[in-house]
């Protein structure tokens, strides 16, 4: 632990500490452009420079300066002072002066900094400014090069973080110019985090581009809801539309990355909404008024036959409120599992992302089994990536992907499960922190008790180490199953039951063909495939438009607030089903959102709490459990078009049809 | 230096360039290269490699030879490394011919002390003999670049041609270097002043004089 002056402080820093670093335990700012916590130290914008004793009589790039016993730091010096000065007259030479048509202006560290550290004048004024020609990188990634200042954080992100090396600075010297290989799309997850590390305006939204200036959005904390992940993300918004949705720091869950769907889809929340209540008269949906709406729900007389199907987007407190609702009408006949799986969930911690995204960095050996995990929740392949630089083995069950580390693959039928290979049998046998993730292909095809099996068989769980994980795709998952939305047999019990009335929480993936004869009322946001089929839709709130409480796949409790008002007639969920009880004659006990949330806290002790729920130890595996069939397909077919919100958005049709179909159209132009 | 750009990617290009592969001798040359980096660090090879493609393209024209972008991704490929990442090495050093070149790649420095020396007139005789910088010339011979310091200002000024240095230039001498070239010829590369063998002083050497004829011992003349 070396002790440190930093401008006449002492202080103690941790080993391996930068000079920065130091400056910044002391309570000191130093501006930068290129350093950046979570990538590698580049240390070529200079502007860090600070002075240090001992060492040579000049300034020092403090972000790639290791702090040592006994060094003297001062960051409030002549020197220090001229330095920054110098560095920035030096980065703004070539800089445009744009800053009232950047879209960066307001939240741009050069911005920033050269009013903070600049001289208020260049002495360059009569130089001509490089001009650079703009790139192409793809339908996410806006670029105005003339801006940059080739701090190189993009290619670094890409690189280490992304672990797709897509971006690179050709050229050197003044001429160095940041690109793709032949400008093509940057096309991974991820891609557009870019953006928000890019410390000029370079690199900008291409869809948000000219929409709107920071200084004019409010914002609000909020959960994504793309995938389980729960990414902690803040979503800006103007009036009654969220504009954009950028992602909050949380070590624990996103660190500072978002996927591209999070990030983009929210533009998807103005198109496709149900703002109507409809009714289907004649085969065909037709405007009614809510009054018409409950009383042809009511008139359908349930009783105890009603039915309840939660979507992938659905907070907890909507599942609560329709479970109220049907426990008052008593009915138990509660599901989220759309797509039909019924794994057992009599442990929550079986069907738990139990390592915790932290947690799996560590993994020494890790087995995949029916997860594309770029797909189903890109942040955590990020964690995956880091296990991997650190020396963890990995292994894949199912049809290959693209994975951006190295890893096995054992092919598809999971009968292997059971008779590894050497080299994994090994690798598991060795290891200190083996880890197993269950995706949903593999949930899908029953082979959670051979995953148990395998989790008893080679010790995941130990001292201070659980290393069974399942790693789900829909952010209402967790929640659901903790509220209890989840039948033995799946939603083959449900149909079996023959319920009069279906309430369709946006449930969108779920087969309607089985409740032909029941009255089937959506409620939700989109006019997607649950409305298509739908014969009374209620309009509601989609995540942005609600307070809610969120589960993510490692059982971390989180609230989101609500952003913006629902359009036109639509509701929050809960104000609806609150407002069914009475139109059905029954109570449930709650007349606010507050009363609701208490409710559902009495009822679930652990949806209160934020962090992660305790869901206990594993349960007994079943040794014999053998998992059989092939993993012929994962269920994401299409990245960027998983949910009602994103399949409404233009800016995620134009990613598929760009990104992830662009060969099919080049092919169709030819 | 500004000017320094990558080929189009061309159908044309495509067409010349993607069945590239190496020669059985550069093939052997390469994994020598490959083999003298630790197990998993290939990709260190990738300088020696870049310079043994741009050799080989070079035979295939009669050229210095240059870096066709398929050539890269050739080169990516071998070394299983992202194409972005040779081509940043390939734009970063000039020694890498991004487009074209002649059969002799006239390379002027004209960095201060062969500019003292009269480096201008020696890009005005390039010039003069239909050279333009950046470009091949009619007859496919020529190709100028003006270049900064090659380390030769002893014996300025200089140019390099391919592999070779011409060293204490005058317009008349890089004429006669020329014009052999052009005939076929190799005229000797290195100083081109009659007396003079290095960079060591012109006119004779002014200090350590004793030590031309014999490996004279100064100890006893120590003071």
């Amino acid at each position: 632990m070396p002790k440190v002056t930093v401008d006449g402080q002492e202080i103690e820093v941790p080993n391996g500490a930068t000079v920065l670093q130091a400056c910044e335990l002391a309570g000191k700012e130093i501006p930068r452009f290129c350093y950046h916590e979570r990538l590698s130290i580049a240390g070529n914008c200079r502007m860090c420079l600070v002075e240090v004793k001992p060492g040579p009589p000049k300034p020092q790039a403090s972000c790639a300066l290791p702090a040592t016993d006994g060094q003297e730091i001062r960051t409030d010096s002549e020197m220090v002072k001229t330095a920054r000065e110098g560095v920035m007259e030096f980065l703004l030479i070539n800089h445009p002066l744009d800053c009232p048509i950047c879209d960066q202006g307001g939240e741009c560290d050069l911005q920033d900094q050269s009013v903070a550290y600049g001289r208020g004048g260049s002495r360059y004024d009569r130089e001509t400014k490089r001009a650079v020609t703009e790139k192409n990188m793809g339908p996410l990634i806006k670029t105005i090069m003339t801006r940059c200042i080739h701090c190189t954080r993009c290619v670094r992100f890409s690189e280490e973080i992304a672990g797709v090396d897509e971006i690179g600075a050709l050229y050197r010297g003044e001429d160095m110019q940041i690109t793709t290989y032949l400008e093509q799309a940057a096309s991974h997850e991820l891609s557009a985090n870019v953006i928000d590390l890019c410390p000029v305006g370079a690199l900008t939204s291409r869809p948000y581009a000219f929409e709107a200036r920071p200084w004019e959005l409010k914002k609000t904390l909020s959960i994504d809801v793309s995938d389980a992940v729960g990414a902690n993300i803040r979503l800006d918004s103007r009036g009654r539309e969220v504009m954009r949705a950028l992602p909050r720091i949380n070590d624990d869950v996103n660190e500072e990355w978002l996927s591209d769907k999070g990030r983009y889809m929210v533009d998807g929340l103005t198109k496709r909404r149900l703002d109507k209540v409809f009714m289907r008269k004649r085969g065909k949906l037709v405007e009614a008024s809510w009054d018409e709406a409950f009383k042809a729900i009511a008139a359908a007389k349930p009783g105890k036959n009603i039915a309840a199907v939660a979507g992938d987007m659905v907070d907890c407190e909507t599942m609560f409120a329709a479970k109220a609702l049907l426990g008052a009408m008593g009915s138990t006949l509660l599901e989220g599992r759309q797509t039909g799986m019924d794994y057992d969930v009599s442990s929550l911690a079986g069907v738990n992302f139990n390592s915790t995204f932290s947690g799996i960095e560590n993994a020494d050996a890790i087995l995949i089994v029916g997860s594309h995990v770029r797909w189903e929740a890109p942040l955590v392949n990020v964690r995956l990536r880091k296990a991997a630089k650190r020396g963890a083995k990995i292994f894949i069950v199912g049809p290959e992907w693209e994975t951006t580390y190295p890893a096995t693959f054992l092919g598809e039928d999971l009968a292997v499960l059971s008779k590894l290979p050497d080299a994994a049998v090994s690798a598991f046998n060795d290891a200190e922190r083996p880890a197993i993730i269950m995706g949903g292909a593999a949930l899908a095809k029953g082979a959670l008790a051979a995953g148990l099996a395998f989790a008893a068989q080679f010790r995941l769980e130990r001292d201070g180490w659980n290393g069974f994980n399942v790693l789900h795709f829909s952010a209402a998952r967790m929640g659901g199953l903790m509220l209890g939305y989840a039948q033995a047999g799946g939603m083959a019990d449900i149909a079996q039951a023959k319920p009069k009335v279906v309430l369709s929480l946006g449930a969108d993936e779920m087969n309607f063909e089985p409740f032909a004869d029941a009255l089937k009322v959506y409620i939700g946001h989109h006019g997607d495939k649950g409305a298509h089929a739908a014969d009374i839709i209620l309009p509601a709130a989609s995540y942005a438009e609600k307070d809610g409480t969120y589960v993510n796949t490692e059982g971390r409790v989180q609230f989101a607030e609500k952003a913006v008002f629902a359009p036109g007639d639509a509701r929050e969920d809960w104000t609806i089903l609150r407002a069914l009880a009475d139109a059905l004659g029954v109570s449930v006990g709650f007349n606010s959102f507050a009363e609701l949330q208490n409710a559902m806290i009495t009822a679930v002790p652990a949806l209160g709490v934020e962090g992660l729920a305790d869901y206990g130890a594993l349960p007994k595996a079943d040794a014999k459990a053998k998992a059989e069939g092939v993993i012929s397909a994962y269920p994401i077919k299409d990245f960027y078009l998983t949910n009602p919100i994103a399949r409404a958005s233009a800016v995620m049709q134009q990613c598929s049809a760009e990104l992830l179909h662009g060969d099919e159209l080049a092919e169709a132009a030819e | 230096m500004a000017n320094r750009h990558l080929e189009p990617d061309t159908p044309e290009l495509r067409a010349r360039w993607s069945s590239f592969a190496w020669t059985e001798e550069n093939r052997t040359k390469a994994d020598k290269f490959i083999a003298s980096y630790p197990e998993g660090r290939q990709k260190s090879a990738v300088m020696p490699l870049l310079d043994l493609a741009q050799r080989q393209v070079g035979t295939e024209t009669d050229t210095q030879g240059w870096l066709p972008l398929p050539v890269m991704e050739y080169v990516a490929q071998y070394l299983d490394m992202p194409i972005i990442r040779v081509v940043e090495v390939a734009t970063f050093y000039f020694m890498y011919n991004l487009v074209p070149v002649g059969k002799f790649h006239v390379q002027v420095c004209g960095t201060t002390p062969c500019m003292l020396r009269g480096s201008d007139d020696i890009i005005a005789a390039c010039k003069k003999r239909g050279m333009e910088k950046g470009t091949v010339s009619a007859d496919g011979l020529w190709t100028l670049t003006e270049v900064e310091c090659m380390g030769n200002c002893a014996t300025a000024p200089m140019v390099q041609i391919n592999d070779g240095n011409y060293e204490d230039l005058t317009v008349e001498r890089l004429d006669a270097v020329l014009d052999a070239l052009a005939a076929g010829g190799q005229p000797s590369e290195g100083t081109q002043e009659p007396g003079r063998h290095t960079s060591e002083p012109s006119g004779g050497p002014t200090t350590l004089k004793d030590m031309v004829s014999e490996n004279h011992d100064y100890r006893g003349e120590w003071a």
